[in-house]
């Protein structure tokens, strides 16, 4: 896939609680392709204390506005930039970078997508792909608390959705690994959220065997492919999260799980 | 709007200033090259930009052997720049040749390997390979990572570590020698002329500067190798002293790099006396800015009314 220089314009940002906010970007001609998994690497322009561009996930591709959502979580400066876009600003970004999930065989149908915070964000671009494909995705989001889960309804157009939250606060207390979703069969599992939980994720699938895919959130300077900051231990050697990844069949990483 | 627009592209000079320059034996259609480690073999960029619009490519550092590198995280993002730990992580010299020289040698732009070693006998095997290639016309021997715990720097640091490497090297090399210096030294335009004394082509300063970066909530190294080599924007005024104390001491051409963004940086490097320069860390903010910098010094000369890069090199007023 052909790789390529966008200067964007916002068309929305849209608050989600104290720490995240949806970011939508537009432009006249049609969006490159991008594939469910795949990320950005936003230039962040007038912050001085922001030096390399930022990476973060398609969240979703909406092809009938000419729309790009990425789902945000403020951490530090660059995020905190991000959180100040206004609608008609201009944003230079690199994409479509990374590999992307991979589509179930014919014979998975029942497929699990777990999420756990700002980690919800290319699931949702998955969920839709695989809808569209015609697959019924199922949802396990996880969050500390209530206010930490975002974009509940555009996830439940896509499919059953199930909650945890570590507070109890919403659906199931606790994390998405106790979850009782996770004592129904499933053929394959998509994940994507803070490492430890997707180690744990990765632990259950090894133990009831399925296939499971976890989507990596390496520290990166370039993204291409060329700098080889991002990298990750396989059980072939060192691999590049930007570029072999971000994701990777859980069986392919040196986990100690 | 329209006849103003129209007016100034009638009065546009097409004037196009020299931009050609030569290091050792070889010829750069313009001074503008990549440095290694940051720019891959090159085909990581071609989507962005046009390779044959630069004057060459210097690839990721390469060693006799296969290395995996060191473990992550091996970068941290600084004030202006950043610190890397990479280690050297590349596929070996058989490799390269098998698998990666078949690709890139039809590119339109000079390709030099980055070649380092532990020992003065891995730098000489790798060389000698090298030799064999007709279309990599140089190597920059790399005297100068600061991310290896042996070799790499030790040799860099010191007049007798670096002739000795020069001195070996050049007797199994006989294209075009560039060695790379390490900032990491108290005086290094006597390492500079040491490896002239040698024999070398012309050397490229600077390398990363080492350094550090604490996460002070977790009390915790960024980097798994705790120290770093430091690139970007913040360490262009040493690279710039660096480059015109070494201009000054030796008579081959020198290449200068650290912390370029943009033409204007480039030109600061001329005046200080590089013949040519290379961009590193600028490529990860900017894949296409190699390209915009020969723009931009080209429009610089015209703008001057200098017809050749020769006319500013080492011309820093004083
Ligand atoms: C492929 C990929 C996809 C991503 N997708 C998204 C996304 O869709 N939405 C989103 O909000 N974020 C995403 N991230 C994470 C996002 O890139 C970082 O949160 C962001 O770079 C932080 O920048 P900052 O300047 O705000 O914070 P910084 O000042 O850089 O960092 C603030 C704190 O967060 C920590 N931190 C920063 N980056 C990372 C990281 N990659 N891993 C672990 N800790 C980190 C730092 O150590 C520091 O403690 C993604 C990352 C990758 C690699
Ligand atoms: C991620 C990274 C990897 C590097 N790898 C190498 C290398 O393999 N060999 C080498 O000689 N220099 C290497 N360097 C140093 C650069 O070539 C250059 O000397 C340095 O970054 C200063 O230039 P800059 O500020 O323009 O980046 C590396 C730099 C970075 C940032
Ligand atoms: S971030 Fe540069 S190789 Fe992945």
């Amino acid at each position: 896939m052909k790789k390529c220089s966008l200067d964007m314009v916002v068309s929305a940002n849209i608050s989600l609680g104290d720490s995240h906010f949806l970011l939508k970007f537009t432009q006249e001609e049609p969006l490159p392709e991008m594939l469910p998994g795949q990320f950005v690497q936003v230039r962040i322009d007038n912050a001085p204390s922001v030096f390399l561009r930022r990476p973060i996930s398609v969240n979703y591709v909406d092809r009938v506005n000419n729309e790009l959502w990425l789902l945000v979580q403020k951490v530090g400066d660059g995020t905190r930039k991000m959180s100040e876009y206004k609608i008609g600003d201009t944003v230079n970004m690199l994409l479509p970078l990374g590999n992307s999930f991979t589509m179930p065989k014919e014979s998975q149908s029942r497929l699990l997508l777990v999420g756990g915070g700002v980690g919800i964000a290319p699931l949702l671009f998955m969920g839709s792909t695989l809808k569209q494909e015609g697959f019924e995705p199922m949802f396990l989001l996880g969050a500390r608390s209530e206010g930490g889960l975002m974009q509940l309804d555009e996830f439940k157009k896509l499919g059953k959705v199930y909650i945890t939250t570590e507070d109890g606060s919403a659906g199931e207390k606790g994390f998405v690994t106790q979850h009782s979703i996770l004592q129904e069969p499933i053929d394959m599992i998509y994940t994507c959220g803070p490492t430890p939980m997707m180690q744990a994720v990765a632990r259950f699938a090894q133990y009831k065997s399925i296939d499971c895919e976890v989507s990596l959130e390496n520290k990166m300077a370039c993204g291409i492919g060329a700098c080889l900051c991002c990298v990750t231990q396989t059980q072939t050697g060192h691999k590049c999260v930007c570029t072999d990844g971000p994701v990777f069949n859980s069986k392919e990483l040196s986990w100690q799980i | 709007m329209r006849v103003h627009r129209w007016t100034s592209i009638q009065f546009k000079r097409t004037i196009m200033a020299d931009l050609r320059v030569k290091i050792g034996a070889v010829e750069f259609k313009n001074p503008v090259t990549t440095a290694s480690g940051t720019f891959g073999f090159g085909e990581e960029y071609v989507d962005f930009m046009d390779l044959g619009r630069i004057g060459g490519i210097f690839t990721k550092g390469t060693t006799i052997l296969h290395r995996e590198g060191n473990a992550y995280p091996r970068m941290a993002e600084t004030p202006s720049g950043m610190l890397n730990a990479v280690g050297l992580q590349n596929k070996g010299i058989d490799y390269f040749v098998s698998s990666i020289y078949p690709q890139i040698k039809e590119y339109d732009t000079n390709i030099m390997v980055n070649v380092s070693g532990s020992t003065i006998e891995d730098y000489v095997a790798t060389a000698e390979k090298i030799n064999a290639l007709d279309k990599i016309p140089a190597i920059e021997l790399n005297i100068s990572c600061p991310n290896v715990k042996q070799g790499g720097m030790t040799f860099g640091v010191s007049c007798a570590g670096a002739a000795e490497v020069v001195k070996a090297v050049r007797k199994a090399y006989s294209k075009t020698l560039i060695v790379k210096l390490s900032p990491n030294v108290t005086d290094i335009a006597s390492i500079a002329k040491a490896v002239e004394d040698e024999g070398a082509d012309s050397v490229s300063l600077i390398n990363t500067l080492l350094g550090m970066a604490i996460d002070a909530e977790t009390r915790k190294p960024l980097l798994s190798t705790v120290t770093g080599g430091l690139s970007g924007p913040c360490v262009k005024p040493v690279a710039l002293r660096m480059v015109w104390q070494v201009a000054k001491a030796v008579k081959i051409p020198v290449i200068g790099l650290g912390g370029i963004m943009n033409a204007t940086d480039a030109i600061e490097f001329f005046l200080a006396g590089a013949t040519a320069i290379q961009i590193g860390t600028a490529n990860f903010i900017d894949p296409a800015v190699s390209v915009k910098v020969v723009d931009g010094i080209n429009e610089y000369l015209d703008r001057h009314g200098y017809s050749s890069i020769y006319d500013i090199i080492g011309a820093l007023d004083m």
